[in-house]
């Protein structure tokens, strides 16, 4: 019988890359894993640490799975594994994933009383009246007037912004800021075509919308164009 | 078959009721068959209004729980030929007497032999509101120009998109005082409109005599002197589908000698 190598050991400029074959059995693959370094960690003895990428092409790794294969590659005294890749992801991931950056189109007024959540970022055809809320993981795009709150990155993510046509909020959150109106003196003009962003205090800023193609270079997801 | 529309507001005291009463008879007066019903249970007020407390035997309660038929519950307006009935609300029991289901299908029943019935709703958004609106097709959501008014009727209108058996709300404002509009000291018709997104279906002026005509049991809709009254008939009007336009809100009495002080800036 033919022998093939399971485990593939290749030096790149970051480190090493540790080709794991995707079509022999785990068990195989552990064992000869565990194997070869353990002829290699002898050779390297006091060695500072290494970085090892994991590469283990279109195998799926289960979580459990993972920690085992980073935990072998760790008993080895001076190797590191900095990441594991993979070609395939489960569905659920996937979808997780294309959620998390989706941009959700509404088209609705958000009247009192009213929640509307999205985990990506959100564009609202409409207003937010008082007393509701529209909420998002990513950014909130609001085309309308926007009365009501508003929190954005609601997962924890503190470079979300809010944008609003007419920028009149209750209050407004981005991840874990919180403002909101002041108790007088509402100003009567009408603030138009304004976004929200935390800035680097920590703060929660009401600026131009067009200050953020240079504050979150990252809203802009086109490539190339003329 | 006719339609039910239910006539709601959320917040109390805005007049719904007398909005209820005066849409039902000015559709009577446009020679449709009307039927009232009062959902308001513990609380009716809508045979009071309609001056027809005394005439009550048998109650919405009654019909529900099968003690009578629909018939023998429904208080005739002796005002009009056969064309206005009032089905009562209970006055001993309270809103969990009758539920969602039980309503529908009365209403249904009632649509066999109505052109319109107009249910008046209680406020808030509980259990009463559940019953109202269960029957009904079409909705009037009734605001004054007051932000805690129009705060609730948002929120209202909130929860009557999520029925499905009943389409878009229609607005009436009631009570709109003109002085304080034209001051800036009461929200005015555009900006509530705007804000609440849906259409206009009538304006009602604030009158004295809507009250007056209230205490002693005639609907104001009947005495054709009225700016009232006529704001009341118009929306009837809108409802068969006649397009009317919106009443002028500035006090008619200004003659002609007014407007040429105004022009040259005398007050």
């Amino acid at each position: 019988m033919k022998k093939t190598q399971n485990v593939l050991i290749k030096g790149t400029k970051d480190g090493l890359t540790l080709h794991l074959d995707d079509l022999c059995s785990y068990e195989e693959l552990k064992r000869e894993l565990d194997s070869k370094l353990t002829e290699n960690s002898l050779a390297n003895k006091d060695r500072p640490l290494i970085s090892v990428r994991v590469q283990v092409g279109n195998r799926y790794l289960t979580e459990d799975q993972q920690e085992e294969i980073k935990n072998l590659i760790r008993q080895k005294k001076n190797l590191v594994v900095e990441l594991i890749q993979s070609n395939v992801m489960t569905r659920e991931e996937a979808e997780l994933a294309i959620a998390a950056n989706e941009i959700i189109p509404v088209a609705k007024v958000i009247r009192s009383g009213q929640v509307l959540e999205t985990t990506g970022d959100l564009l609202l055809v409409g207003d937010v009246n008082p007393g509701g809320t529209v909420r998002a993981g990513g950014n909130i795009f609001i085309m309308g007037a926007l009365k009501g709150i508003a929190h954005a990155g609601c997962f924890g993510n503190s470079n979300a912004v809010v944008v609003a046509s007419v920028m009149n909020p209750s209050q407004i959150r981005i991840s874990h800021c919180i403002n909101r109106a002041p108790d007088y003196g509402i100003d009567k003009e009408k603030r138009e075509m304004e976004c929200a962003y935390i800035d680097e205090n920590d703060h929660i800023i009401i600026d131009r919308l067009q200050v953020l193609s240079q504050l979150r270079p990252n809203l802009t997801k086109l490539e190339g164009g003329r | 078959m006719g339609q039910a529309i239910v006539v709601t507001s959320g917040k109390g005291g805005v007049g719904k009721t007398t909005t209820s009463a005066n849409i039902g008879t000015a559709l009577a007066l446009q020679g449709k068959r009307v039927c009232l019903v009062d959902t308001d249970i513990g609380l009716r007020n809508l045979d009071v209004v309609m001056g027809l407390e005394n005439r009550i035997i048998y109650d919405l309660v009654d019909v529900v729980e099968g003690r009578c038929k629909i018939h023998q519950a429904l208080v005739k307006d002796k005002r009009f030929d056969d064309l206005l009935y009032l089905l009562p609300a209970a006055q001993t029991s309270d809103k969990t007497a009758v539920q969602p289901e039980q309503m529908k299908t009365l209403i249904n029943n009632l649509k066999q032999d109505y052109d319109y019935i107009i249910i008046d709703c209680p406020a808030g958004i509980e259990q009463g509101y559940k019953n109202a609106v269960a029957g009904a097709d079409k909705a009037i959501v009734v605001t004054t120009p007051e932000v805690s008014a129009v705060r609730d009727a948002d929120r209202i209108i909130g929860l009557l998109e999520k029925e499905e058996n009943v389409e878009a709300p229609k607005l009436v404002i009631n009570r709109i005082r003109s002085h304080m509009m034209k001051n800036g000291d009461m929200l005015d018709v555009d900006e509530i409109t705007a804000h609440l997104s849906i259409d206009l279906i009538g304006i009602v002026a604030d009158d004295d005599e809507v009250i007056k005509a209230s205490n002693h049991g005639e609907p104001i809709a009947l005495n054709p002197n009225s700016k009232a009254s006529i704001a009341y008939r118009n929306i009837a009007r809108r409802i068969l589908g006649e397009s009317i336009p919106l009443q002028q809100l500035d006090d008619s009495d200004k003659g002609v000698f007014t407007k040429i002080k105004k022009f040259f800036g005398v007050k």
